[in-house]
């Protein structure tokens, strides 16, 4: 189902381009920029402590004691025992940083050689490894820090020590999960086959896969590792006196709280700085190094996609569709860049009847089929133009309560992966119940005993018990027909089928057809039917929409397009596929690839492909005429018979 | 003519063993007596559905998973010790080419050197000498030695499935294992896969295992076909015939069930089309349950391969 | 179920066993004669002998982890030479105070982290998803000990609302309001890291949930948004909610410590500071053996949890 999300395969950047996108990526983002800033301030004066005119911050004089900020000679007062705040603040800001990043590092690199080793080596090695990282899990981490600084004395090596312990296990857990999903993808077991040994495996096949995930993983908890030494420190198990750090500033100034405030407000609003400039700039990177995040994924779909017309076209009776798509466009935009997923599709579906829309991934024919109850993800997905109207209604112009009344009511859907689109926490039953329940004020009950009668018409057998099962408790194909029923509840008008087939097994599929076909006939539903089938397509659909970067090059009858198609890409696209009983055999194929849908030509999408294109097909858009009745081509040269015999 | 490869009682169960607290644990019989001879230069398809086996006959095959039983033997030379310790001694002789095409290629390692791994560790190749090597499988499957410094990322499926063909040509195998080479990708690329990998085996010599579930694909391409079902072959013969005419009533359910254009559906079955428990698999023919033609005999043994016709061998007690 | 929640019990014990271990040995590094470091400045040469031989402190290492878990199991932890009282009179009597803060804290965390993350995420790039961003930001990056302090400063000084510190109504004398009275600040400041992190990761799973197939079958079937998001995308995002807060429980625990301190509660965790300032190292090892073994039952009370949420953890 990635088709869904991207029409296509976003263009292929190089490692140039890749680093240009993490930098921009970082600089976009204001807030890491801003704690990027704050941070390396902070940094450039702690480092610069010992060139700066500051003065000795050991020096006492108590009859200096607790000078308020902007005293003379003391920009930021004086301590308890008459010190230099300003100087004690600048060293003890040096000291924090460099323990709280030693500790990180030190916990990062003992707690990712654990979890490297753990991960791919495996077995009872893994076994011991993680058994004992669960066991210095299972202390409040802080339990653990303090047994360690009890034991080994309070200071700040020890505090160190004690820190970078408790967050080995961290580190351990986070990278053994990652190795062992690295060490079972296909590439390492080709390494093995291309005769490298376990060693030099992790060096260059695991480890440079997993260094963004530390480096995520340090960025994440350095800020805690900074707060918790200045937090040992705080309760004097760290930094002793008269040594200071953040922490224990912060710790004597307590004891003056009351009557002079600033003696702790001063250092904690230099490790609030710290850690807030650090938690920034930590978000800048994850976000920069998580691909999950680069292409936009982790943005959440709204409940309808959006609509974005230029124009609201006049709405055309046509008495006899169920549905019909006028010139429907839908764009995929991403941040500068715009995919033309859907370019300008028509189409009418008359009641009963079944439409197969036939395409390659990439080729719009999902994205065409979502947009119809507005389920296409937005962001990034918008329905750019065009209309879509079902019974006469404006879809596009409705508000989402009323789009929502539609939806599992007169229009259903059927999905492709059947584990991911049931709920993996609900019974199948009360998934089914739900979907009666939410158009039909029925008792529980009684909708629980129509999911049963529905199970059973889609022939499930034991339906009753059946009902209590949770999707991963079924097969795949069972799974399907729970979705099948899922889209029948309410006896639709119109169910769009979105490769349902595709994800089963061939028997399977044979039987989930059969279904489908029994189901239409007995309750003359029309179906819109996606696929990149043709066998499927001939046994099921009566007409027959062929799809190419978005658009629809042929549409008509199902079994006069496979006998005779017109549009040169539907007739080798159809040569492509090989069929049972040929024998032994080459195979026809098409040369190159289909557009990229941030690129698409000028004129006839296919020509660069096509051996029959000329100059004219380059030159602008390819109208879709019919040549028969009930037939459309977008082609200036169609197919004749004597090119189709060429093939057979 | 010598067998490039043959196989015996090849099988392999997962789990098993004694638990803590000395309790049996599960154990699933995912291959069991897989016993067959690829000759050289034939292309043996081997079909089967979800969950029957085929990737751990792969992964045994090319000695990614140690065999529970059975030999191994490639060019004559038995490989049973090495399976699963030593997958170098292996992959001198026989390739791997996978079905995701991008996975299989380790995203921070450019084409050039995903290719050299193979000459480097397996051959000790000089530099000189593996840059021309290089070259020369590169034109072999038609790719441009400008994508030599590129990442994986930057192509798409059908580049990189033939990046991954030429990754597994230059260990110079005697025979590659092709799973499911052309499922993740379209079916107008696909059919540049498929010609290319033809073109290949006449050019370099070789041998194919090629699996797929794909029976029309199988049919296109091979010599002879192997059909597997739970863990067992319970069909192998020649490509031409076995789905023309299949004796066993799990390949003709297969064959029946392929959608082909003109024929009405309904042609497949009607029961459920569950497969058995593999935590509790049937005493007899684990077809039993959804044949037709089951009688008591196959519920309570199991049959064994037969050659009914030479060349045509399968195990089934009332064969069609 | 019941055989779900069996298993869990028994894979307990070995953690509980580790959990000892790894106490034991940290107190094996204790440098120099331990009868003197344990004793300090208590110690008299009579003192020293007695505890050595109670302890088994002339034996080898197993055999002294192995009569000091006997005797743990008897229920004897040790004396405690600061506070001249059994480890474990001391430890139960201070326990109820912290259980009180951090139970309550835990509570406001996770309810407030879980609703702030599900409207942020169901707003996301909204006025509300950003407002609540910001605040999670500070929230985490916040020391709780100084956000304690001044809030000390602003409540108690300033505004004269609330008591600066000393809670002692669990030992008889105070009513329930004046305990919440005391109550409040600590139990605020101790939730409001563990407030962003649970927010911060509600958000995320939400996000993750939202974009999963079967959310789109839910929009499909027709589901009111409302209950798209409060049912069908949060039940699925709790399971990955759910552990979350069970490691919080932890970080809850750990920052009373903190905060235990700054409002001088008379908690478990400063219980362990002050032994450790004063050497009283018999005292640290029981209390932390103890809360950490309380701790370990807290998460198996998760886990139930979690596997009473999805069917899929039992099979």
């Amino acid at each position: 189902m990635t088709e869904t999300a991207l029409p296509a395969s976003p263009p292929k950047p190089s490692a140039a381009a890749r680093a240009g996108t993490f930098l921009r990526l970082f600089a976009r983002n204001r807030m890491a920029a801003f704690g990027g800033g704050l941070l390396a301030l902070i940094l450039l004066v702690a480092l610069a402590a010992p060139i700066l005119p500051l003065q000795d911050p050991f020096a006492q004089d108590t009859t200096q004691r607790f000078l308020r900020p902007f005293s003379e000679g003391h920009w930021l007062g004086t301590d308890h025992l008459g010190r230099d705040l300003l100087s004690r603040l600048i060293w003890g800001t040096q000291l924090s940083l460099l323990v709280g990043v030693s500790a990180t590092l030190l916990a990062a690199l003992a707690g990712s050689t654990l979890g490297v080793v753990a991960g791919f080596l495996g077995g009872r090695i893994d076994n011991v490894i993680m058994r004992s990282v669960d066991t210095v899990m299972a202390f409040p981490y802080i339990l653990l820090a303090l047994a360690i600084v009890a034991a080994l004395g309070p200071g700040l090596v020890n505090a160190l020590i004690a820190v970078a312990v408790v967050n080995i296990p961290f580190f351990a857990r986070n990278i053994r999960g990652v190795t062992v999903t690295l060490a079972n993808k296909e590439f390492v077991d080709a390494a093995r086959l291309s005769g490298m040994g376990d060693t030099r495996i992790i060096a260059s096949e695991i480890v440079p896969n997993i260094l963004p995930v530390i480096v995520i993983a340090m960025s994440t908890t350095v800020g805690w590792m900074i707060l918790e030494t200045a937090g040992l420190s705080f309760l004097g198990l760290g930094s002793q006196p008269p040594v200071p750090d953040l922490g224990s500033m912060l710790g004597e100034g307590r004891n003056a709280l009351i009557s002079h405030p600033h003696t702790s407000i001063i250092p904690g609003l230099m490790i609030f700085a710290i850690v807030i400039g650090v938690n920034l700039l930590g978000d800048g990177i994850r976000d920069a190094l998580d691909p999950r995040l680069r292409s936009g994924a982790l943005t959440r779909p709204l409940p309808a996609t959006l609509v974005d017309r230029a124009e609201t076209p006049a709405i055309a009776a046509k008495p006899d569709a169920l549905l019909s798509l006028e010139d429907l466009r839908v764009e995929f935009r991403l941040g500068r860049r715009t995919l033309k997923a859907v370019n300008g599709v028509s189409l009418d579906i008359a009641p009963g009847e079944c439409l197969g829309l036939i395409g390659e991934s990439g080729s719009g024919k999902s994205v065409t089929a979502l947009s119809v109850m507005g389920l296409v993800a937005s962001p990034p997905g918008v329905i750019a133009g065009g209309a879509l109207r079902f019974q006469g209604r404006d879809l596009l112009a409705m508000k989402p309560g009323e789009l929502r009344r539609l939806r599992g009511d007169k229009v259903a859907y059927i999905f492709q992966d059947p584990l991911a689109t049931l709920h993996p926490l609900y019974r199948i039953g009360e998934q089914i119940a739900e979907a009666i329940r939410v158009h039909h004020p029925v008792p529980q009950a009684e909708a629980m005993a129509r999911a049963v009668a529905l199970l059973k018409q889609v022939r499930i057998p034991n339906a009753k018990s059946r009902a209590g099962n949770y999707p991963h408790e079924l097969s795949g194909g069972m799974r399907q027909r729970v979705g099948i029923a899922m889209a029948l509840a309410n006896e639709p008008e119109l169910i769009i089928a979105d490769e349902p087939t595709t994800a089963l097994d061939v028997t399977v599929q044979a039987q989930i057809l059969k279904l489908l076909e029994d189901l239409r006939r007995e309750r003359g539903l029309a179906i819109l039917f996606i696929t990149h089938d043709f066998g499927v397509v001939a046994q099921l659909c009566d007409r027959v929409a062929v799809m190419y970067a978005g658009e629809i090059v042929e549409s008509g009858p199902a079994q006069a397009i496979l006998d005779a198609p017109a549009h040169p890409y539907t007739r080798r696209l159809i040569a492509c596929v090989p069929e049972l009983g040929g024998g032994r055999r080459t195979l026809a194929a098409i040369p190159g690839l289909p557009p990229g849908a941030d690129d698409l030509p000028q004129g006839c999408a296919f020509a660069p492909r096509c051996d029959k294109a000329q100059a004219a097909c380059r030159a602008g858009r390819v109208a879709l005429t019919g040549q028969e009745p009930g037939r459309g081509v977008r082609c200036l040269f169609p197919e004749t018979a004597e090119d189709r015999t060429e093939t057979a | 003519m010598t067998a490039a490869l043959k196989i015996e009682d090849l099988g392999k169960t997962f789990g098993g063993g004694r638990g803590l607290f000395d309790r049996q644990r599960p154990a699933v019989q995912a291959v069991a007596d897989a016993t067959l001879s690829v000759a050289r230069g034939e292309t043996l398809g081997v079909v089967g559905e979800s969950g029957c086996g085929k990737s751990t006959f792969a992964r045994m095959l090319v000695g990614l998973l140690p065999p529970t039983t059975g030999r191994i033997e490639i060019e004559g030379e038995n490989l049973g010790a090495q399976a699963g310790r030593d997958p170098a001694a292996f992959g001198r002789v026989i390739q791997y080419v996978f079905q995701d095409p991008i996975s299989s290629l380790n995203p921070r390692k450019t084409v050039e050197q995903i290719i050299e791994a193979p000459l480097k560790h397996l051959h000790a190749m000089p530099r000189e000498a593996r840059r021309k090597r290089i070259a020369e499988i590169f034109d072999a499957v038609n790719l441009r030695p400008e994508f030599l410094s590129r990442y994986p990322h930057e192509f798409s499926g059908g580049q990189a499935q033939r990046i991954g063909i030429a990754r597994a040509l230059a260990a110079s195998p005697r025979i590659l294992l092709l799973d499911e080479p052309v499922s993740a990708l379209d079916v107008s690329v696909q059919a540049q896969v498929l010609n290319l990998l033809a073109h290949l085996k006449a050019e370099f010599d070789l041998t194919y295992l090629f699996i797929s579930h794909d029976l029309a694909v199988v049919e296109a391409v091979s010599d002879r076909v192997a059909v597997m079902y739970f863990g067992r072959i319970v069909e192998l013969g020649r490509a031409e015939e076995i789905f023309q005419a299949p004796r066993h009533p799990y390949t003709a359910l297969l064959a029946r069930s392929a959608p082909v254009v003109g024929r009405p559906l309904g042609a497949g079955e009607d029961g459920s089309g569950e497969l058995p428990n593999p935590l509790d698999p049937p005493q007899g023919c684990a077809f039993a349950m959804r044949c037709p033609k089951a009688t008591e005999l196959c519920r309570t043994t199991r049959p064994d391969m037969q050659e009914l016709t030479p060349g045509h061998a399968t195990a089934c007690h009332h064969p069609l | 179920m019941n055989s779900y929640i069996l298993k869990r019990l028994l894979s307990a014990v070995p953690v509980l066993l580790g959990i000892t271990l790894v106490v034991f040995l940290i107190m094996s590094l204790i440098p120099g004669d331990p009868a003197t470091a344990i004793l300090g400045s208590y110690a008299t040469a009579e003192n020293v002998e007695r505890l050595n031989r109670q302890l088994g402190l002339d034996r080898s290492l197993p055999e002294q982890y192995v009569i000091w878990l006997t005797n743990m199991l008897q229920g004897d932890f040790g004396r405690s030479f600061s506070l001249n009282r059994p480890v474990l009179d001391e430890v139960l009597d201070r326990f109820g105070a912290t259980l009180i803060l951090a139970g309550v804290s835990l509570v406001l965390c996770s309810i407030f982290g879980v609703v702030a993350g599900v409207i942020s995420a169901a707003r996301q790039y909204g006025l509300a998803d950003k407002a609540i961003t910001f605040a999670v930001l500070i929230g985490i990056s916040i020391p709780s000990f100084f956000l304690g302090m001044m809030m000390i400063l602003l409540f108690a000084i300033q505004l004269r609302w609330l008591p600066v510190s000393g809670m002692y109504s669990i030992y008889g004398g105070g009513d329930l309001p004046d305990l919440l009275r005391h109550l409040a600040m600590p139990a605020l400041a101790l939730s409001v890291v563990a407030t962003g992190v649970i927010a911060r990761l509600s958000r995320s799973a939400m996000l993750e949930v939202l974009r999963q197939d079967f959310v789109r079958t839910a929009r499909a079937k027709g589901v009111p948004e409302r209950r798209v998001i409060w049912r069908h995308a949060l039940k699925a995002a709790m399971v990955s909610i759910i552990p979350v807060i069970g490691v919080q429980a932890g970080f809850v625990l750990s920052g009373a410590v903190y905060i235990e301190m700054v409002f001088q509660w008379p908690g478990v965790g400063r219980m362990l500071v002050e032994a450790i300032l004063r050497r009283d190292l018999l005292l640290v090892q029981g209390g932390v053996v103890i809360v950490a073994a309380c701790y370990v039952l807290f998460n198996l009370i998760v886990d139930v949890a979690q596997s009473l949420l999805d069917p899929r953890v039992k099979t």
